[in-house]
């Protein structure tokens, strides 16, 4: 059993959500990534998203968008970021990490190199934003021979029978975008989201994470009510960019500590 | 032999092209490739489109022979297919009139685009105006400098630009944030993609709405010549004006096809634009999956082009099938071949090109040295030089 699916059957036995923060990996300095994943452990995360930077982010927002900048400064590749996680694991082997990024980086590395190696990092998720499962076959299979969870996104115009596709790819849980628009746009309408999420689950026994517009303690609590897990990205990104060096590590952990509060409501 | 008849039904050109993007696009695309699908042999549309190209751009443009040039090189005939002739001076009108038309269709009141030179941004603004859709055009800080009149015809068409200020501010930026517009506004959105790149069913679209320059040429060029060319040579960036004009040939045999990249301060240089030329790995990169310039993380690099249009780190995807197949064949050309080239269609033919243009002029002159006079080469003149008058005075050390 992946330690995601392991990490899920816990929560639920538990009757608990689970909490994704994600950040981009380098941002705002490489030798905080480390820093900053344990904090959010301690502080009530459940999973860590892990962003990959990228040149050219086409799905992410302006916020997002300046933390690939900010790692990119850096020159943080795809090899820095598996050596952080190594780096994570060697204090932390319980909490799962899922990679999010784009397709490219992968591909320069070789999807092959990139499976063995991520898993040899401690990797358990890979959701490459820019790979829709008719493209990807052959790289989920890869990560599945790993032990790895393709993770997948579902959005609001995914048909019924594209989501029937989806989920039969997908492993570990899938990523339900609350809104139409990149990360971080706008709170997300919470009714319809709520909807959207009770026809995925008639579709699928995998875990429903939700994410793309959770900006403050209410929309946590209000998408914990309904889905499996509660992905808040953006919003840690800017906790992280109107941080100093000094005190990222303290704020990002303050500000999972209170979402993990509303969470558990 | 087997008729050409790429792309595949999800838009691959064998090893390239496809969908590769975040699922909150792949719907719209869906509805684009299904109404494209349903209007692409309609007779109404293509009448309407053919109207409309006839009567608001001025086709068919026409094909001149560069006779004193032609003589001075030394070598081969060249003839011109003039697209700088056609409304708004370049063949990007030929596209944004075809995908104007399937917006309207689709019931999408704006329409939205990317633009580098901003030829295509011209281009989209014009037929915005024309057909009474609101228009957005978006483009990288660094271009809205540079091109400072181009962005002032666009706001004159009424169309508003947003200057794009993430990654390297240039056109690839640009597209990125088209794209993050059409995925959170795509009910009433219709995004017009400048060249055969992007997801499928862009790069078969655009090709095929760009394909009239080569139908013309060859009923042109049977009636002026009495045969076919023996090289056809275009420009390519993203490669819209080389897909136009290629398109039609490669069933026909005999014709060499060649596609001219910017190569900047040159390949060795690394400061250039040729991806194809100068070997780049295969990647993906805004939905498609061809040869991209990138560095050894997948972080898609920096381009140099003394053009904007040609200011591109990937090409099309179908260029990438058409040199992996041996069809087509890609060199590329510096910046002072380019400029040198220029300055002599200025001087000996009376026409300024632009500068793109002026790529595939400079291989031509190559190119016709090595050729009999009784041969013949016809050279895609994508676009007219006026928009360039100011880099190229720059370069000269003038201020206008």
């Amino acid at each position: 059993m992946s330690r995601l699916t392991h990490t899920f059957a816990q929560l639920a036995q538990q009757q608990k959500k689970a909490l994704i923060p994600y950040i981009t990996a380098g941002d705002p300095h490489p030798d905080k990534t480390v820093e900053i994943m344990h904090g959010l452990v301690e502080a009530g995360a459940d999973v860590i998203e892990l962003g990959v930077p990228f040149s050219d982010p086409m799905a992410d927002g302006p916020v997002i968008q300046r933390a690939s900048e900010r790692a990119l400064a850096f020159k943080v590749g795809l090899r820095d970021v598996l050596n952080m996680v190594q780096q994570f694991r060697t204090q932390d082997n319980k909490t799962p990490i899922v990679l999010m990024g784009y397709a490219n980086p992968i591909e320069a590395m070789g999807t092959q190199k990139f499976a063995d190696l991520a898993k040899q990092a401690g990797v358990d998720g890979v959701l490459t934003v820019d790979y829709p499962p008719e493209e990807c076959s052959d790289f989920t299979q890869q990560l599945k021979a790993h032990d790895m969870d393709p993770v997948f996104l579902l959005s609001p115009t995914t048909e019924a029978s594209r989501v029937k596709l989806i989920v039969e790819q997908a492993s570990g849980f899938v990523y339900y975008v609350s809104l139409k628009g990149v990360t971080g746009a706008k709170n997300m309408d919470v009714q319809e989201v709520q909807q959207r999420v009770a026809e995925i689950r008639a579709m699928t026994g995998l875990p429903i994470g939700v994410g793309f517009g959770v900006r403050d303690a209410a929309t946590a609590t209000a998408v914990a009510g309904f889905a499996d897990a509660v992905v808040v990205g953006s919003r840690m990104v800017q906790e992280i960019e109107q941080s100093s060096v000094d005190n990222v590590v303290a704020n990002t952990a303050q500000l999972t500590r209170s979402l993990r509060q509303a969470i558990d409501a | 032999m087997q008729p050409y008849d790429m792309p595949d039904a999800r838009g691959h050109f064998g090893p390239f092209g496809g969908i590769f993007v975040a699922e909150t696009l792949v719907e719209a695309l869906e509805e684009l490739r299904v109404m494209y699908e349903k209007y692409r042999f309609d007779p109404e549309f293509l009448a309407e489109f053919a109207h409309d190209l006839k009567h608001f751009v001025g086709r068919p443009s026409p094909i001149y022979h560069a006779k004193r040039w032609s003589e001075r090189v030394g070598g081969a005939q060249i003839y011109l297919k003039r697209e700088d002739l056609n409304h708004t001076g370049a063949h990007k009108v030929n596209n944004t009139v075809g995908q104007a038309l399937l917006a309207k269709r689709m019931g999408k009141p704006r329409v939205i685009a990317e633009t580098g030179a901003g030829q295509h941004g011209v281009a989209t603004a014009t037929i915005a105006a024309r057909m009474g859709l609101e228009c957005v055009v978006y483009m990288g800080s660094e271009d809205v400098k540079r091109q400072a009149p181009n962005v002032f015809r666009m706001k004159l068409l009424g169309a508003t630009v947003v200057p794009v200020e993430s990654g390297s501010k240039t056109l690839k930026d640009a597209l990125n944030e088209a794209m993050r517009d059409w995925v959170t506004n795509i009910e009433n959105t219709f995004y017009i993609i400048g060249t055969v790149a992007g997801p499928h069913p862009y790069p078969m679209m655009v090709r095929d709405f760009q394909a009239v320059i080569g139908v013309e040429s060859k009923i042109q060029m049977q009636e002026i010549v009495g045969r076919q060319p023996d090289a056809v040579v275009a420009c390519v960036g993203g490669g819209s004006n080389a897909m136009g004009i290629f398109y039609p040939y490669i069933d026909v045999p005999n014709v060499r096809l060649i596609g001219v990249e910017a190569a900047g301060h040159g390949i060795e240089t690394g400061k250039h634009a040729a991806p194809l030329t100068s070997n780049s790995a295969i990647g993906v990169l805004h939905g498609n999956r061809t040869y991209l310039m990138q560095d050894e993380d997948g972080q898609i690099i920096e381009t140099h082009s003394i053009s904007a249009g040609l200011d591109y780190p990937g090409v099309g995807p179908e260029h990438a099938w058409l040199k992996d197949s041996s069809r087509a064949e890609y060199v590329a050309v510096t910046d002072d071949e380019a400029m040198q080239a220029f300055h002599n269609l200025c001087r000996v033919e009376g026409i300024i090109p632009a500068l793109e243009s002026s790529h595939a002029l400079a291989y031509a002159e190559k190119l016709a040295k090595t050729m009999k006079p009784s041969e013949v080469i016809l050279v895609n003149l994508s676009g007219r030089g006026d928009k360039d008058i100011n880099t190229v005075a720059n370069i000269s050390g003038i201020n206008l």
